[in-house]
């Protein structure tokens, strides 16, 4: 048998999502469901004078509605201390979807009609829904009894670089915008509550199962063994899902209080204004550099946008943007600080990349722009500044900080070996002298981001127990092998991934092994599935439960052989005796034998089931080059991508195929957002992109092919040597983008353009720029 | 509420059913019929999660009324396969990796296969052309497009598509 980790085998997940098969939760049909609708604000900001549920009450198939006042008792939301959330708006709303009441009925269409029928009146309040008018001269406080809309300012150096960057030969200052997107998974928040006397069981579109369990157990009182969460089949999360929602509080609360299953179904358009949305920040820069392009200093100044509730992750991701702004360079001096702000908007959380796209997007672009300004090659700059292979692992000035193994510049090298870039420089040249032809970009992207969070000091910070993951492996008498693994997969491919693993470490068959995930009654503890911690994390777990199985199978065949266990070899499902191949027991004969004490030595513990922790030693750092060429129809401004190419450095490799489509997943979410993603807010705090039809998210016709490759550099970090992936392709892309637009304008003085760079967008700054320049 | 009793053929399976006037084609299928394959993933008729073809024709279940369909025959991923295997297009999504959290997926499936009974070798920009109304978020569309390709070069549609388009089903 070869080695199953690194082969490209085809998903056990497939045949069931591809058949109709799969189980999401609306898919689960509990007898006696009843459905619960929201009535949510239409007011940004505004104090709640009354709600009138009175015609509501009396509808057809109506079982009851409830308000804030309704419901004393039940706990707030999962919330930033001293920012706690209500499950429904208390006195005031603060974003348009923030929910103001309930409805359950006996069919979703009856308890759509009801909400419809809820007559609430508000008085308006003055509007801030951005970041400019939340921090305003005469703004009025969002959150009751803080004195501004600035709910947390830190400092992450100790000096503001002031000394280090006058004192350089040159000075740049930058503002960059990382916009507002919108995750979008393509299912939305559905969850499900069943509360018996026995307990609550509550099925949900969750990536961190055991954390719900754990916080709903906490907020209700109960000892966690009352309480089940199931995440079973998951449509996407990309961050999103790693979030605390009031709906899964108030699904429970009215199935206690009703004594039914009570079952909530996002519509999109609720999606839109109610799943937290992602990035949100703006950077003010400042770089101090000398005349060959080495960087002397860099202070960064963030601004969050936390929306109208600070999200337990949302307020921690400033952090991760100002430890990873120092990208992959040397700069001696970096100083970065942030201030959040709450706006009259949706919640800001997580969402692929989570705080560090927004560093890499900085970063990258200020090489690019420290280029320009000295009139150097972009490439030039990087080589100039990269920490090099010799000095891994690289302590950060941040401490805790520490880049594990990489070659940043041999991910470079390796990516030119596909980009023929002097051919595409002189393409570049002939068409900006032919006016008919479409201006070509070229832009780089060297990056590195962090992967498989934890450790559990750091993963404490974000509200959880741990920054472990747990896993169990268990051989049943036939020899077949069950995983259960604490993580908790949305399109990530965990069945299969393990199975690969453990397939290695016990020589049993691919087939021969299930995984079971996401549920908390049957899998012993876990964490979830977030920060690219899958394989780095998770799989560690597989990996080490399934060698103390070996260990102990071990055991079982030197037994069985009568040989010493250190002559004993696992190779093809069979133990034999080193020296002696053909004495031997399969692993299906060991397999049985762990189960017949009679056969075994006194007191040996029966069968093959072993628990084992992964506690990772630092975070991991995935990293990597990517280039991308773009085309701009001179006409329109219209952006092509015309070329995308992506190496790279996740250490081992487990499934090229599903690397590739991590990879592919993650540039598409990452050149969505330079071209075309946006979430926008009226003055008024009116969303602007409420729905698919004024969000753009991309369809087939806006994305291109994408050429992958692997530089592989195993971490030391953990016993796979696996970095992470997930994340890695969404923090790459956007400046690679953007990169590229600019460079296709640059001989026109270009030099900036804010993301996402819209036909309209780069029109009128081609427009200017040509005007300029004539 | 006004109520209106339908024929339905879904899959092969003949229903006869009351339902709600306003009652929408993919809740038919996904509450009245128990067939959860087909989902739904907006409210404005931009994702394609829950198409499915009626009549041999792609439609977007979210954007039918129930009554609208009455009469008609229905085919959903659910039955897709024959006898038991997977359709080449099925085959080719897991082939070609086309699919992650696989909730567009079964839309998917059915846009790609209404494709293929239009057009037997489509080339990659008519594939792109052909799923435009289906959004995916995990894959960004190019081992998608591998998918639909593999599929049209083993056995296209598949013979359940093929029987439900020609109006044996």
């Amino acid at each position: 048998m070869g080695s199953m980790v690194g082969a490209s085998v085809v998903r056990k997940e497939d045949p069931a999502l591809l058949t109709g098969r799969g189980r999401f939760v609306d898919d689960i049909r509990l007898s006696g469901t009843v459905h619960m609708v929201f009535v949510r604000s239409f007011a940004a900001h505004a104090r709640i004078v009354s709600i009138d549920t009175d015609e509501a009450r009396t509808l057809p198939g109506v079982l009851g509605v409830w308000t804030n006042a309704d419901l004393e008792g039940l706990p707030a939301s999962r919330s930033v201390p001293g920012m706690e959330r209500p499950c429904l708006a208390k006195d005031k709303v603060r974003f348009v979807g923030e929910p103001v009441a309930v409805v359950v009925a006996t069919d979703r269409y009856l308890a759509a009609d009801a909400a419809e029928a809820v007559l609430v009146e508000y008085e308006d309040l003055p509007v801030m829904a951005s970041i400019e008018a939340a921090t305003a001269d005469g703004a009025v406080p969002i959150m009751d009894g803080l004195p501004t809309n600035v709910v947390l300012e830190q400092q992450l150096s100790a000096t503001d670089a002031e000394e280090e960057l006058a004192a350089a030969p040159h000075r740049l200052a930058l503002r960059l915008r990382n916009q507002r997107c919108a995750a979008v998974p393509m299912e939305p928040t559905v969850c499900l509550a069943d509360w018996q006397s026995s307990g609550l069981t509550i099925w949900a579109t969750s990536q961190t199962p055991h954390h719900m369990r754990n916080e709903i157990a906490q907020m209700f009182g109960l000892s966690q063994q009352e309480v089940r969460f199931v995440a079973p089949d998951v449509g996407g999360g990309f961050g999103a899902k790693a979030s605390f929602y009031p709906e899964f509080l108030l699904t429970a609360e009215l199935s206690r209080r009703l004594r039914r299953p009570v079952k909530y179904v996002e519509t999109r358009s609720e999606n839109m204004t109610s799943m937290v949305h992602g990035r949100a920040q703006d950077h003010e820069v400042e770089v101090g550099f000398d005349d060959d392009g080495t960087l002397l200093a860099l202070r960064v100044r963030i601004t969050q946008d936390c929306g109208g509730w600070p999200d337990t992750t949302g307020i921690g991701l400033p952090t991760l943007t100002s430890f990873m702004s120092g990208g992959c360079y040397k700069i001696p001096v970096i100083a970065p600080s942030f201030r959040s702000v709450v706006t009259n908007t949706t919640p800001v959380g997580s969402y692929r990349g989570a705080g560090r796209p927004e560093a890499s997007y900085m970063i990258e672009r200020v090489v690019d722009r420290v280029a320009a300004e000295l009139g150097l090659d972009p490439l030039d700059v990087r080589r100039r500044n990269f920490v090099q292979p010799g000095e891994m692992p690289f302590a950060t000035q941040f401490e805790g900080i520490v880049y594990d193994e990489a070659d940043f510049p041999g991910a470079l090298a390796k990516l030119l070996e596909h980009v023929d870039y002097e051919a595409l420089r002189k393409e570049q040249a002939g068409r900006r002298d032919d006016p008919d032809a479409p201006l070509l970009g070229i832009g780089f992207s060297t990056f590195v981001e962090m992967g498989g969070f934890g450790p559990t000091p750091l993963f404490e910070q974000f509200g959880y127990v741990g920054g472990w993951e747990s896993a169990n492996v268990r051989l049943n008498v036939d020899g077949s092998a069950v995983i259960k693994v604490g993580t908790s997969p949305h399109g990530q491919g965990h069945q299969t991934a393990f199975a690969q693993i453990v397939a290695d470490q016990l020589s049993v068959p691919f087939e021969r092994i299930t995984l079971v995930h996401g549920d908390t009654a049957t899998v012993q503890e876990g964490i979830g599935t977030m920060g690219s911690r899958g394989v780095p994390v998770g799989g560690s777990a597989v990996f080490k439960a399934a060698n103390k199985v070996r260990d102990k199978a071990i055991r079982i065949a030197a037994h069985m052989l009568e040989a010493d266990e250190k002559d004993i070899e696992l190779a093809d499902g069979r133990f034999s005796v080193r020296g002696a191949p053909d004495q031997g027991v399969s692993m299906a004969e060991v397999a049985v034998r762990a189960f017949k004490p009679h056969l075994l030595p006194d007191g040996f513990d029966l069968g093959l089931d072993e628990t084992a922790f992964h506690e990772p030693s630092n975070l991991s750092y995935p990293s990597g080059a990517h280039c991308c060429v773009v085309e701009i129809d001179r006409g329109t401004g219209k952006v092509a991508v015309a070329r995308y190419v992506a190496v790279d450095d996740c250490g081992t490799v487990i499934n090229p195929l599903m690397a590739r489509g991590q990879i592919h997943g993650g540039v598409a979410q990452g050149i969505a957002q330079a071209l075309l993603e946006e979430v926008t807010y009226g003055e008024d705090g009116q969303p602007g992109s409420g729905t698919l039809v004024d969000y753009t998210l991309p369809s087939a016709l806006d994305l291109p092919t994408y050429e992958t490759d692997h530089l592989v550099t195993r971490t030391s970090f953990n016993p796979l040597g696996a970095k992470g992936l997930g994340e890695s392709g969404a923090t790459a892309a956007p400046q690679a983008v953007v990169n590229a637009v600019v460079d296709a304008m640059a001989h026109l003085g270009v030099r900036t353009i804010d993301m996402p760079c819209t036909p309209q967008k780069v029109w009128r700054v081609l427009q200017a720029a040509t005007r300029n320049g004539s | 509420m006004s109520h209106h009793k339908v024929r339905i053929s879904v899959n092969g399976t003949a229903g006869e059913d009351e339902i709600e006037s306003r009652q929408l084609l993919v809740h038919y299928l996904r509450e009245t019929r128990g067939l959860t394959g087909t989902h739904v993933g907006c409210d404005t008729s931009n994702c394609g999660a829950c198409t499915v073809m009626l009549d041999g024709k792609t439609v977007k279940s979210c954007t039918v009324l129930t009554v609208a369909a009455d009469g008609g025959d229905v085919l959903t991923v659910e039955g897709l396969d024959e006898q038991g295997e997977m359709s080449p297009v099925q085959k080719g999504f897991q082939a070609c990796h086309g699919l992650q959290c696989g909730y567009c997926t079964p839309g998917m499936v059915m846009a790609a296969t209404g494709l293929l009974l239009e057009q037997e070798n489509p080339d990659d920009a008519a594939i792109r052309e052909g799923i435009e109304g289906n959004l995916c978020r995990c894959t960004g569309y190019d081992m998608i497009v591998d998918s639909v390709r593999w599929a049209a070069e083993h056995g296209g549609p598949g013979t359940a598509a093929r029987a439900h388009a020609n109006g044996r089903n």
